[in-house]
């Protein structure tokens, strides 16, 4: 089937901000969807809030909304581009949701907007539970006996019913938040509360759990001609009950028959077809491992992140694809982008293993309870290819950047024998490591672990080979045939010489001396069978041939920025992209290594050479052995990057752009104060110790409250405010190891208006695009503070400074590239807090808002080339006459026992922006975005700590005179009532009945406004009802700050038309007269 | 042991030997990433050294219910890593085992990328494994044995055999039929009776069956032109399907022309286009040879299914009789059961009556 010839214009629904269980992949996914269609030659109208993406880049779509994902700004844009069509299955569930909501708004029809791909019928069939479970009976398919409840009671009855242990699901909820698995009445209970609460349509699903059988996935797609295929499918490390977000995945299966395989192939292809889906679509199964009984666990009916993986892991670009089957295509009209001979209508051919590994935030979260379940808690993920699952599976341990390298923890190593057996049975982020652990000591055999973990014993046998392996290295001499043995099984040269005794690099030369060496294989969909295009590859050194031939063009390496993490987003990926088409664009072939399956920077067709690879020193000089590029850059890969510039250089690699030596001086503590001296630029007074004796001398020269990190941190970890001894000493004891090799950092804290900015410079001239103002005061980490761009209470005389300070440490850091600065502003004075020579979390949302291509620039810089040349002269860019804020999105919801109070250590996993001409309007649209419950009316308790208690007294005031009824705590109540506000008094935390907790239970409060209090019984109370919050649903602000932007918005609500949309290209382009 | 590939064309692949037999034979490769067991004993490789592209093979054992015909009749067996120690409940033995029990010289540990980009650029050829330090003249020994020509005859049923039901009666001339193909018709409530690869034309038809299935088979169908002259004079007398070398046999006895590929198609995911329906079928397949789809066009048939890969014939129907075939599998085992429908057809056509 041809074309739709009818449709001109086509809006593309995007994800939003990241979130837990919703991240880059679908800004991988859209932004290939967006190209699909232009490609076709249709006129593409693109809306996500998330400015931190490819997909929002205004060459990607004609007309880019940075707007809130609502329905009202949805309706407001569609009013204004009147698309023909709309494609909503490839923004994640968010992008599903809104579609849902658009239509039953009536909004599609009134506009008459054809929803393309898969239709609403079939969305409701897939998502619905009920009429899955119909769709899923009539077809025969078997799904375990389940029930719909909206109630706690039916729950526990049904329960009654089929026995424990039974899973909770909501309905319409994605990453499985507000799951989990009960096994007895009260678990359930607990489960069932919270799962309703997080329904959008208010009803979980119970069943019965099948945890402990195989867990197995296909993507599978179909077209409008019903011509169906799998292009993969996918076997869980992890047997069910583990959600799939959060276990271990290997492609293809390994241990199902022909028989099995095809046995759940074709009941996908008929699932597929009964639903009537147009598109992508992920089946996932329980398979028995002593039967051939199965179950259907779940249909997403969308392109999702197992399909982002599937594409990367087959070279199948599912999105692309869905794509143009919404517009009309069947796959036989499709061209294979990898062959460009064959179609898109086959199924791709494996001849590698590839694994999936999930990347946790527990480093961030410590406290956090790390047992993994059905509610998904991975922020990112990375994959692996090689020719053996040994190596697919070392390689994604080493690209975690966890801290280890191969299948051993520190700590697991610690363990005693009894720890090691009873943690086997414990499910969570360590699992893999103490089953090698167990194998390692011999306390348990492959049988005993499969009974204990139900893990498949060949899962367990592949771990059981590294072991083997490792014990041969450590007991006999290092010869040709085990140093290739131990090479064909993945094992990394580090970890050999680790097991051996010796150093990293005597490995690697005598496996240089051995010729041991890598080869190089190509993903291309067909097994070899047909001749590829694509340049997408991986090593391996169970091999015979190198088949990639490195070309003699002018080459430069850029390095990926690996998993998604909290501190370390997408927006490091939206850079290393940009650096790629920059020099693609000056005609110079651009490498890309990065092992992160979800970004838009391992789509194939990104670089002229993608190398899926651990970012690690031997991985990474392997492929510079081979390829010889002229340099690397390692300034826009995030710390992931920065991190190997000294060992590439020490290896005699090129770094372009900003050299080691300077980056050093920046990251050093006693070299960077050297700096600020030459400078003369002031900073906090700080020290850098080594020991607990030196921290507290230091703190009391440099005075209470001070910030404490350690040296070489990113997303502010492990950073506290101390406000006395006693915290300062329980921080050195348990968020730090100090040593004279990891200094710690003291610096005092300075309350100020924080203010970041990003430089570029080429050694002569420095280019500063735009200046961003915190909102919240310095001490919450700019990555979660709102930030807005210009500066709206900055004096000229402070900007003039920051200029000043900026051009000074670009050019004394002999900067080449990017450079991100913090400030913060005391008294007018301007104290730099820290510098980072490479590309920041701010340079997308800068980019975008100032429409200056920043990594394009600063790629250019790095490599030679001066701003004058390019157009640009030195000091800050003219601000644009138009407002940007950058809000920050959590997401708590999945993680229980995390604090939600802001404070100097990164929490943020996304963030979204609002832009418009209105100050207030662009904070609405921020707000909003970022999905913050805010009332219009109700009730808002406070309870502050006391050193806020002053400047919440006018914040009351004023929320008060919006006619808002204020509830407080005690002590903060007294303090209101002292300016004569109405306040009720609510008692503490289990003081009395109807406390604080049972409000918002009882949803009777409508916002909370809470500040951190010192003290145990204080912060435990105040832990608790910010948790509450969380569970319920309402906004909690924990700066005072936030607190009276909050304000502003809510009055700014009651005057003036919220919805307005302007498309990026119009913001940046002049202007709109209607403004 | 160490053991080596040497390729006519003297490329030399290593790897470790399981046995120590050398082999000989045209060295083919097949994509599919399941199916292991089923394509070492489908019979249709015979006297072939089969590749398989998938670099660990062996992760779930054997089991005798998995076999497509009583034996294995490949030459050699070529993989990357040889999984020791297989997982599955159905396990009855491990790979290792079966390949020492039905004789196949296996060499594991193969770089089988590069042996399938080499056959890819190459065309099939002919190969050898021995052991990696086999004196050279020995190796010439073994690279000048003739391949087989005779392979329908290795595998085809020495005796008729009869899968009993109370349906239609289908007689299936065995070439080296799979078990499953059998199977699907008998499944469907036929009665099959299993003939030879030489029973005579008038043989079959004192069967009086319902129709007539040519089943697939080895080698070039130009290797048996006695059988084509058989099927000549079964083709307007009863309803005739045809799969794989049946197809193939066909379209020689109906005057049309057979070819070989340059590597063939071999694996399980096959696009497959059926021109009656525009829709598109992922298939099985497993053949060097393919029917040229010029020598048809003055021939009585229309083209019915072409493959979506290379647009090479896969599938044709004859105008007026009630005979039709198809090139590739359609009874999977190993591979998709997208095309089962194509037994439906042959029933329904049985069913439309005699000629």
């Amino acid at each position: 089937m041809p074309k739709k010839e009818y449709l001109k214009k086509v809006m593309v629904i995007g994800s939003g901000p990241i979130i837990i269980g919703q991240a880059a992949e679908f800004d991988y996914a859209g932004s290939q969807a967006c190209r699909a269609l232009k490609e076709e030659g249709l006129e593409v109208v693109l809306v996500n809030s998330n400015p931190a993406t490819i997909m929002t880049d205004t060459h990607i779509a004609d007309r880019v909304y940075i707007e809130p994902l609502t329905v009202e700004f949805l309706e407001e844009i569609i009013s204004k581009e009147r698309p023909d069509g709309l494609l909503a299955t490839l923004g994640g569930q968010a992008g599903l949701n809104l579609a849902v909501q658009l239509s039953e708004h009536g909004v599609l029809e009134k506009y008459k907007v054809e929803l393309l791909g898969t239709s609403l019928k079939a969305i409701k069939k897939a998502e619905d539970r009920e009429l899955f479970k119909e769709t899923m009976q009539k077809l025969g398919e078997p799904i375990p006996e389940s029930k719909i409840v909206e109630t706690v009671e039916d729950a526990v009855k049904f329960a009654g019913e089929i026995g424990y242990p039974i899973i909770v699901r909501p309905a319409y909820t994605m990453g499985g938040t507000g799951g989990g698995i009960a096994d007895n009445d009260q678990e359930l209970v607990e489960i069932v509360i919270r799962g309703l609460k997080y329904s959008m349509i208010g009803q979980v699903l119970i069943e019965r759990s099948v945890a402990g059988w195989k867990e197995i996935e296909y993507e599978v797609m179909r077209d409008s001609g019903d011509n169906c295929i799998t292009v993969c499918n996918m076997e869980n490390f992890d047997p069910v009950g583990v959600h799939t977000g959060d276990s271990i995945v290997v492609a293809p299966s390994q241990t199902l028959t022909d028989h099995e395989y095809q046995m759940l192939r074709s009941a996908s292809l008929r699932i597929i077809r009964e639903l009537g889906i147009e598109g992508g679509c992920n089946a996932q199964y329980a398979l028995d491992s002593k039967t051939n009984n199965y179950y259907v666990i779940e249909v997403n009916p969308r392109v999702s992140r197992s399909s982002a993986l599937a594409s990367k892991a087959t070279g199948y670009p599912i999105a692309k694809v869905s794509a143009k089957i919404a517009i009309g295509y069947t796959l036989d009209e499709i061209t294979n982008a990898v062959t460009q001979k064959t179609k898109a209508c086959f199924e791709p051919a494996l001849d590698y293993c590839v694994v999936k590994f999930p990347r946790w935030p527990f480093d961030k979260f410590v406290l956090a309870d790390h047992t993994l379940g059905t509610q998904m808690k991975a922020t990112g993920e990375v994959m692996s290819i090689d020719r053996n699952f040994e190596g697919a599976i070392l390689k994604a341990v080493r690209s975690l950047e966890i801290g280890v390298h191969y299948l051993s923890m520190e700590h697991v190593a610690e363990w005693n024998d009894e720890t090691v057996l009873k943690k086997l049975a414990l499910i969570n982020d360590e699992r893999i490591f103490v089953v090698a652990e167990a194998l390692r000591r011999g306390i348990a055999d492959i049988d005993k672990i499969n009974e204990i973990t139900k893990i498949d014993k060949w899962f367990i046998r592949k771990i059981k080979n590294i072991i083997d392996i490792e014990k041969r290295i450590k007991n006999e001499p290092l010869t040709q045939e085990l140093l290739l043995a131990a090479k064909n099984k993945g094992i990394a040269d580090r970890s050999i010489a680790e097991i051996a005794g010796k150093e990293m690099l005597e490995i690697r030369r005598m496996r240089k001396e051995m010729q041991i060496m890598p080869c190089y294989k190509m993903v291309d969909t067909c097994a070899a069978e047909f001749e590829a295009a694509t340049p997408y590859y991986y090593s391996t050194f169970h091999a015979q041939e190198d088949e990639v031939q490195p070309s003699d063009k002018r080459k430069v390496v850029v390095l990926g920025s690996g998993p998604i993490r909290i501190g370390q987003g997408v927006e490091f990926d939206y850079c290393s992209v940009h650096s790629v088409w920059a020099l693609r664009e000056m005609g110079i072939e651009a490498i890309i290594i990065n092992n992160n399956p979800e970004t838009v920077s391992t789509d194939f067709d990104i670089s002229d050479r993608l190398y899926f690879e651990p970012l690690t020193p031997e991985d990474v000089l392997n492929i510079i052995d081979k390829e010889k590029p002229e340099g690397v850059i390692v300034q826009f890969g995030g710390q992931t990057a920065i991190n190997l510039a000294d060992s590439l250089e020490k290896a005699g690699v090129k770094i372009l752009g900003t050299s080691v030596d300077d980056i050093d001086r920046a990251e050093d503590r006693e070299r960077f104060d050297e700096l600020l001296e030459e400078t003369h630029i002031l900073r906090p007074c700080g020290e850098s110790v080594t020991n607990v004796a030196d921290a507290i001398k230091a703190a009391e020269n440099i005075k209470y409250p001070c910030v404490i990190r350690p040296s070489y941190v990113l997303g502010g970890r492990a950073m506290e405010i101390v406000y006395n001894e006693d915290e300062l000493r329980d921080y050195m004891g348990r968020a730090v190891k100090v040593s004279p090799e990891h200094p710690v950092l003291i610096d005092h804290y300075m309350q100020g208006r924080e203010v970041e900015v990003d430089a570029i410079c080429d050694g002569t001239d420095v280019v500063i695009p735009g200046i961003m103002e915190h909102i919240e005061r310095a001490g919450i980490h700019s990555g979660d503070s709102i930030a807005v761009y210009p500066p709206q209470t900055l004096s000229a005389r402070v900007i003039y400074t920051i200029v000043d300070y900026t051009k000074r440490l670009a050019l004394g850091l002999n900067v080449k590239g990017l450079m991100n600065v913090q400030y913060v502003i005391v008294d007018e004075h301007v104290y730099v807090i820290e510098v980072n020579p490479r590309s920041s979390r701010t340079v997308p949302f800068l980019s975008k808002v100032t429409d200056i291509k920043m990594v394009n620039v600063a790629t250019r810089a790095a490599l030679g080339h001066s701003l004058k040349e390019m157009g640009y002269h030195s000091g800050l860019v003219t601000p644009k006459p138009y407002v940007a804020l950058k809000a920050p999105v959590f997401s708590f919801a999945k993680m229980q026992d995390v604090d939600i109070s802001l404070g100097p250590e990164m929490k943020s996993t996304g963030e979204v922006m609002g832009i418009d001409y209105h100050y207030s309007r662009a904070l609405y649209k921020a707000i909003t975005g970022a999905g913050m419950n805010i009332p219009t009316n109700g009730t808002i308790l406070f309870t502050v700590a006391d050193k806020d208690k002053e400047e919440m007294q006018q914040l009351a005031k004023a929320f008060s005179e919006l006619g808002f009824n204020l509830v407080a705590t005690k002590g903060t109540a007294e303090s209101i009532d002292k300016m004569g506000i109405a306040v009720d008094i609510v008692g503490k935390v289990h003081e009395s009945k109807g406390d604080i907790l049972e409000m918002i239970k009882a949803g009777k409060i409508n916002m909370v406004i809470n500040t951190l209090t010192p003290g145990k019984t204080s912060a435990k109370d105040g832990f608790k009802i910010r948790r509450s919050t969380v569970e319920h649903g309402i906004a909690c602000l924990t700066a005072l700050d936030t607190a009276w932007q909050v304000l502003r918005v809510l009055s700014f609500m009651r005057e003036r038309r919220l919805v307005y949309t302007l498309a990026l290209q119009d913001y940046v382009g002049g202007g709109d007269d209607l403004a | 042991m160490k053991g080596k590939l040497t390729l006519e064309d003297g490329s030399i692949f290593t790897g470790d030997l399981l046995g120590d037999k050398p082999a000989c034979g045209e060295v083919v490769f097949n994509t599919g990433m399941t199916g292991y067991q089923e394509i070492l004993t489908d019979p249709s490789y015979c006297s072939q050294i089969i590749t398989l592209t998938y670099p660990m093979i062996g992760n779930y054992g054997t089991a005798e219910k998995f076999n497509q015909s009583r034996n294995c009749f490949a030459n050699g067996f070529i993989t990357g890593e040889l999984c020791d120690v297989g997982s599955n409940w159905q396990k009855e033995s491990e790979l290792s085992e079966f390949l020492k029990d039905k004789g196949i010289s296996c060499l594991y540990n193969v770089d089988t990328r590069a042996l399938t980009r080499c056959l890819r650029s190459a065309g099939t050829m002919k190969g050898i494994i021995t052991a990696a330090d086999a004196a050279e003249n020995e190796c010439e020994k073994l690279m000048s044995i003739p391949l087989d020509h005779k392979t329908v005859d290795r595998v085809t049923t020495p005796e008729k055999y009869v899968l009993e039901n109370d349906g239609l009666h289908i007689v299936a001339m065995d070439f080296g039929v799979k078990r499953h193909m059998l199977e699907s018709m008998h499944e469907r409530g036929c009665k099959v009776t299993v003939v030879p690869a030489r029973t005579s034309a008038r043989e079959i038809l004192e069967l009086k069956p319902d129709g007539i299935f040519l089943s697939n088979g080895p080698g070039d169908p130009k290797d048996v032109l006695d059988i084509v002259e058989t099927i000549k004079q079964l083709i307007g007398k009863k309803p005739v399907f045809g799969i794989c070398l049946g197809h193939q046999l066909i379209a020689l006895a109906s005057g049309a022309d057979t070819y070989k590929l340059k590597f063939g198609h071999r694996g399980s995911n096959q696009p497959v286009k059926d021109l009656r329906t525009g829709r598109v079928y992922i298939s099985s397949q497993n053949h060097g040879y393919a029917v040229d789809e010029k020598s048809l066009e003055r021939l009585p048939f229309d083209i019915t299914h072409i493959s979506m890969n290379d647009g090479t014939v896969e599938g044709m129907h004859h105008k007026t009789l009630p005979l039709f075939s198809v090139q590739y599998h359609p009874e999977a085992s190993p591979g998709p059961d997208d095309n089962t429908y194509l037994f439906d057809e042959f029933c329904a056509m049985m069913k439309k009556g005699a000629i």
